[in-house]
């Protein structure tokens, strides 16, 4: 028996997001260069939004680049169904500029992990800077995020579902219970 | 040993005999045929009861390969008369192409010997027509004949100058020798290597087209005709060669023919997955050509099954297709794939065991394929009706190239006797 | 989706959905090819085998490079260097090659179904990279790839190939993946270089080269194999090249916008003139920029996991 409950609605994503984006800005105020890497693909929704927010707030137009981490996993020979490759969109040189890396749940740290490889192989970022919508703990690399919308204490048997407009029709975050 | 087989089904086409019958053998010789035969009072009367199979004359397949002398890894003389008495087969008539090639007496005499001592089947060697399968010189004919050959053929070759193969024919006829004929433009067929179709297309193999085949079958027609000797066409492949056979016998000119099991089973498409055992020659063709074939059978055109035996180890087989030998063994699967043409409606059985025995043995001029009293007790008995799967790990050929491994098949020999000797099953 | 096969012996295998899945894949990879770092470790200890039997530097070579860039380890056999001149066959070949455990191995050889022999019998991964007049899946899958990305789709293109189709593994595997996608193919050449039945692989045959190229969108011109001479399928050179060879002048007859392949090594001035080489219309170069994209997407798909 599975149970749905959902943690987070439009109004709590949108509320969550906007505090970021002021956050972000307050402390990178001083136009330094940075810009947004989402992780393929609700990543890039995540960082998609963040920018628009920014542009809304400030008139500031922050560049969103997509990652896709295929490439850099180190689980290819575990998962059941290989992952169709996305392709990799960042069309400006990283040297120098402040990455805000975004990606919907931070679990393990794998993912973060892969995502990093890849930014290095892309270039030599100043910092690079971690957002992630939802943390639900379980860590197995040393990886923390720098902004979290939410934290879920989850038990690992569990499941957090982020369903985002553009990707999935509607807004909200899922916990599943008793898969 | 004397033998007495009761309850079967007698099917003798030379003599019209079909029907349920005892049969007596004594001394080697059939003795008589009758509804109902008392076992005589000889002590050592074997007695088989046929009850449900048929009894016909032992099959002859006047078409294999034995390869020896020469290659003996791949077949042996003796190997080669196992795998026919499995198959049915009392008498066999084996091709030149060994190594040496059989062109001389010595030759012949050599396979005659190692026949008698070693063979559980009749072996009839046919000799080359020409020396080394060239297509230049005359063969000793005269002496190979009496030596032991039964007929001239350079099969796997066609003699290409049709000055000497007219001068073949000629002088086979002197000695009375029947000429097979193995018809292929080899100019034509040069670069192929299976069937010019859309098969070979597609694997990107070089195509041998039918007219390769049906240019030299008209050949040896016109050969027939002008020198009134008759040729036997081997290994029909082609609706074209049926049709240019058939219209020669309506013309009366001395011609017979055969074919191989593969042609009226198998079709190009066996090749797919680049299948080296269904690499033959003449390769497999079009199902309009198998069509034919059995179209051919039925109506007479083509006179005798034979089963081209030939093997060929792993050497020859588990390489690229372009690099393969030509062949497929097929002693031990003739028979069941010939009843299946029974089974299928598309012969009866008195011609397919008419195709097996009496025409095999008319063509060669053999006193055989006929159970009258008086001959020699060559007998199979077979149930039609039995299933089994083709296996090429039960071969009792020393080869395993067959593209029918895993064929579903039905009708089984029971028993091969030859002389009046029962030679399968082997004795232990 | 995923690639259903563990090996890649011809287009013949693939469906239109593994096809297109191998084309996106393949745009992934062109992006590691563009950046300053071009390697990333998907196949880190992987080991690849370039088994080539005919000398070859182009596919080779992009097979080398997308090994490379995947991070795997790549080990190159050519005929000279290898057992096939101490008489050793294919298969055992083979054997010798798997005990040493590659994941791969990329074979070229000069006989149909050579690659096929080899999936019977290793372990490894088996890419065809061109077996006889057979099949060359790989120069189909980057031609198709470079017309979705000038042409932005495959299905609906008219797509003539000039030259000799019989022998030609490129012909095969181009006129299987195009009549899959939904291209419309008509092939030109010499009568003694096409095919009998060759309108039974859903193509059209025109015999004069300026009609074959009115209206198409792509020209892909074959390479002419010299020696094919000797075989007396064409009487010379010459009167190839002035028949079948594309011209200024024939290319008159295209739409302006046609583009111009070929899949190397081309013959200069038989059958390409050089002045049609030096038009944009020619995306040659574009095709070998895009077979280790090709290259990659496919060990990716095959031993990516």
């Amino acid at each position: 028996m599975t149970q749905h409950k959902i943690i987070m609605d439009r109004d709590d994503i949108d509320r969550t997001l906007n505090r970021i984006a002021h956050e972000l800005w307050e402390r990178n105020r001083g136009a330094e260069q940075f810009v947004f890497i989402g992780i393929r693909r609700r990543g890039v929704t995540i960082a998609n939004r963040l920018s628009k927010k920014l542009k809304e707030f400030e008139g500031v137009s922050i560049p969103v680049g997509a990652l896709d981490i295929t490439l850099y996993r180190d689980d290819l020979s575990e998962i059941a169904s290989q992952p169709v490759l996305k392709r990799t969109e960042i069309p400006w040189p990283l040297n120098g500029k402040k990455v805000y890396l975004c990606d919907d749940v931070l679990y393990t740290g794998r993912t973060v992990r892969a995502a990093l490889d890849g930014i290095h192989d892309l270039g030599r970022p100043e910092a690079i800077r971690l957002i992630v919508l939802i943390d639900r703990g379980h860590r197995e690399l040393p990886i923390q995020a720098n902004y979290v919308g939410k934290h879920v204490p989850t038990t690992k048997q569990e499941q957090i579902e982020v369903m985002l407009e553009e990707d999935d029709g509607i807004d909200q975050v899922v916990l599943v219970q008793g898969v | 040993m004397d033998l007495l087989i009761r309850n079967g089904r007698v099917i003798d086409p030379a003599s019209g005999i079909d029907g349920r019958y005892d049969l007596l053998v004594l001394n080697g010789k059939i003795q008589a045929v009758q509804p109902v035969i008392k076992p005589p009072a000889a002590i050592d009367c074997r007695i088989i009861d046929a009850a449900g199979c048929i009894v016909t004359p032992g099959l002859i397949d006047m078409h294999t390969h034995l390869r020896e002398p020469g290659h003996e890894y791949k077949e042996t003389i003796q190997s080669g008369s196992r795998a026919a008495a499995a198959g049915g087969f009392t008498s066999i008539a084996c091709m030149a192409n060994t190594e040496p090639v059989n062109d001389t007496a010595a030759v012949t005499r050599f396979i005659c010997e190692r026949a008698r001592t070693q063979a559980c089947v009749n072996v009839f060697p046919i000799g080359a027509m020409t020396v080394g399968l060239k297509g230049e010189t005359l063969t000793e004919m005269g002496d190979m004949k009496a030596a032991g050959i039964v007929a001239v053929s350079d099969d796997g070759r066609t003699v290409a100058d049709t000055e000497v193969m007219r001068r073949c024919m000629e002088y086979a006829r002197t000695f009375d020798l029947p000429v097979i004929c193995h018809c292929e433009d080899h100019n034509l067929s040069r670069y192929g290597v299976m069937h010019e179709g859309i098969t070979a297309m597609r694997l990107g193999l070089r195509g041998i087209p039918p007219i390769a085949e049906e240019i030299i079958v008209a050949r040896d027609i016109l050969l027939a005709a002008w020198t009134g000797y008759p040729v036997h066409i081997a290994h029909v492949s082609t609706a074209g060669s049926v049709r240019l056979i058939s219209d020669a016998k309506q013309r009366g000119i001395p011609v017979t023919a055969e074919t191989a099991p593969h042609y009226f089973t198998l079709t190009e498409e066996a090749v797919i997955g680049f299948n080296t055992d269904a690499k033959v020659n003449p390769p497999l063709r079009t199902a309009e050509d198998r069509a034919a074939i059995r179209e051919g059978l039925c109506d007479g055109t083509i006179d005798v099954i034979a089963s081209d035996h030939a093997p060929h180890s792993s050497l020859e087989k588990d390489v690229e297709f372009d690099n393969a030998a030509y062949g497929m063994i097929g002693l031990e699967t003739s028979l069941a794939l010939t009843l299946a043409l029974v089974h299928e409606g598309v012969l009866t059985m008195n011609q397919a065991i008419e195709k097996l025995t009496i025409n095999p043995a008319r063509i060669l001029r053999l006193p055989k394929g006929t159970l009258v009293p008086g001959t020699e007790a060559d007998i199979t008995i077979i149930d039609p009706n039995q299933r089994w799967t083709i296996d090429r790990d039960h071969f009792f050929s020393k080869s395993k190239n067959s593209p029918l491994h895993g064929m579903p098949v039905t009708g089984k020999v029971l028993y091969t006797i030859v002389a009046g000797t029962v030679v399968y099953p082997f004795p232990a | 989706m995923e690639l259903r096969q563990k090996h890649l012996l011809g287009i013949e295998d693939l469906s239109a959905g593994e096809i297109s899945l191998i084309l996106e894949t393949a745009a992934s990879m062109k992006e590691v090819s563009s950046r300053d770092i071009k390697k990333v470790p998907t196949l880190r200890g992987k080991t690849v085998i370039n088994l080539f039997f005919e000398p070859s530097t182009r596919t080779r070579t992009s097979f080398e490079i997308a090994g490379k860039r995947l991070s795997a380890d790549v080990i190159n056999i050519s005929s000279s260097s290898s057992s096939v001149v101490k008489g050793e066959t294919l298969e055992d070949t083979g054997k010798n090659l798997q005990a040493m455990n590659p994941d791969l191995i990329i074979i070229r050889h000069p006989n149909p179904g050579a690659p096929h022999l080899l999936a019977r019998t290793l372990e490894a991964s088996i890419i065809n990279a061109g077996d006889g007049a057979h099949e060359h899946p790989t120069q189909a899958l980057l031609d198709a790839y470079t017309m979705q990305e000038k042409m932005g789709q495959i299905e609906g293109l008219s797509v003539a190939i000039i030259g000799d189709i019989t022998h030609s593994r490129v012909a095969r595997s181009n006129i299987l993946l195009l009549r899959k996608m939904g291209a419309t193919v008509r092939v030109c050449g010499p009568r003694t270089m096409v095919p009998l039945f060759i309108e039974q692989m859903g193509v059209s045959y025109v015999p004069d080269l300026r009609e074959a190229v009115k209206d198409v969108n792509v020209i892909m011109m074959l390479r002419i194999q010299l020696e094919r001479q000797q075989q007396r399928l064409f009487p010379s050179i010459r009167e190839y090249a002035r028949y079948f060879g594309l011209t200024r002048s024939v290319l008159d007859a295209a739409r302006n916008d046609v583009l111009i392949m070929h899949p190397g090594p081309i013959n200069r001035g038989v059958e390409i003139s050089p002045d049609v080489l030096d038009t944009p219309s020619t995306i040659i170069l574009d095709q070998v920029a895009n077979g280790v994209a090709v290259r990659m997407a496919l060990m990716y798909l095959l031993i990516g996991r």
